[in-house]
């Protein structure tokens, strides 16, 4: 995936992508619902696992498509069934990533789609969002680090984000009684980056 | 009709309708309008698709006003309109005002025949600067 031009994996692969992260989701709505209810609104686990339901009875159709357009249409349909703002985050990512994967780069294109989930939540680095886990990542993927020492730079991005003070999303509502908690949104990037780790490492 | 449509968005359906509720009593037939609230399953929270209906539905040439409660309900609403496209979205704009006392300011002003420009101003005047 390090070289620019066409990314594409066989319909079973994709089939399994989707598999393992509907999986993960659904393992861990709890967790995340339990992080979202100490500084949100309790929602985000119960929406991300529905959001990755939705993709998962897709996947068959999924599959069927070309790599770059298989993630728009994933981004998509997160857009229309999450329902929190998670949804458009989240969503927007994988379009942005769909349509700049074969454009650029591997790490051009991820680093665009971080941007984009910047743009479309109006915020930035720092604020407890799941930005404080995708800038690292996107750096370490930049500085070519491999696979395995992304899940851990994710997980230290995201024990990070505990001490900050939220000021962006609904837990900048609590102001100083923010701090204490990991950001939900963060910890979903944990976990979305080791479903993605461990598919390139055993389906691929 | 010629005046500026007004579309309600809150994570509660009970919320939006409430505030439609009041927007009517305030302002009869005069205006467009149409609401929306509730998750893509019906819980709290706001559906993209939901937006994109609510929009059409209250859709004017004169452009649309949406008033939205919390983050979420802004975030959802920015991609509706995306996905309205050009050249409609340009006629459509997101008050940052708070959801009730917005739509009621909003409304009143667009019953008068506002442009889409006075109608959101007048909303946000209700908001700290």
């Amino acid at each position: 995936m390090e070289a620019g031009g066409e990314v594409n994996f066989k319909p079973l692969q994709i089939e399994a992508l989707v598999k393992r992260a509907n999986a993960v989701i659904a393992a861990n709505a709890e967790e995340l619902t339990a992080l979202d209810s100490a500084i949100g609104d309790a929602d985000h686990g119960i929406n991300m696992k529905r959001g990755f339901e939705a993709l998962a009875a897709d996947a068959g159709v999924l599959s069927s498509k070309p790599f770059g357009e298989a993630l728009k249409a994933s981004g998509m349909k997160l857009v229309m069934t999450v329902g929190g703002a998670s949804g458009p985050l989240f969503g927007t990512f994988l379009m942005t990533l769909g349509k700049e994967i074969d454009a650029a780069p591997f790490p051009a294109a991820f680093a665009r789609a971080v941007d984009s989930v910047a743009a479309r939540g109006k915020s930035e680095r720092g604020q407890k969002t799941l930005l404080d886990v995708l800038y690292p990542l996107s750096e370490a993927i930049s500085a070519g680090r491999p696979l395995p020492e992304l899940v851990v730079v994710a997980s230290t991005a995201a024990d990070a984000t505990v001490p900050l003070m939220a000021t962006r999303g609904r837990a900048s509502f609590l102001g100083e009684r923010s701090k204490g908690h990991m950001d939900p949104g963060s910890r979903t990037c944990v976990l979305l980056a080791g479903v993605v780790v461990d598919w390139l490492e055993n389906d691929t | 009709m010629s005046n500026v449509g007004i579309v309600i968005v809150s994570h509660s359906p009970l919320v939006a309708q409430g505030t439609a509720d009041m927007v009517r009593q305030m302002v009869g037939d005069e205006v467009p309008l149409a609401w929306c609230g509730g998750d893509p399953s019906g819980g709290l929270g706001t559906s993209v698709e939901k937006i994109v209906e609510a929009i059409e539905k209250a859709w004017s040439d004169a452009g649309v006003a949406i008033l939205v409660d919390l983050g979420g309900a802004e975030t959802n609403s920015e991609m509706a309109i995306e996905f309205i496209g050009e050249p409609r979205m340009n006629r459509i704009r997101i008050c940052n005002a708070p959801i009730v006392e917005g739509a009621v300011m909003a409304a009143t002003e667009a019953s008068g025949g506002a442009p889409l420009s006075a109608v959101v101003a007048t909303a946000e005047e209700l908001s700290p600067h």
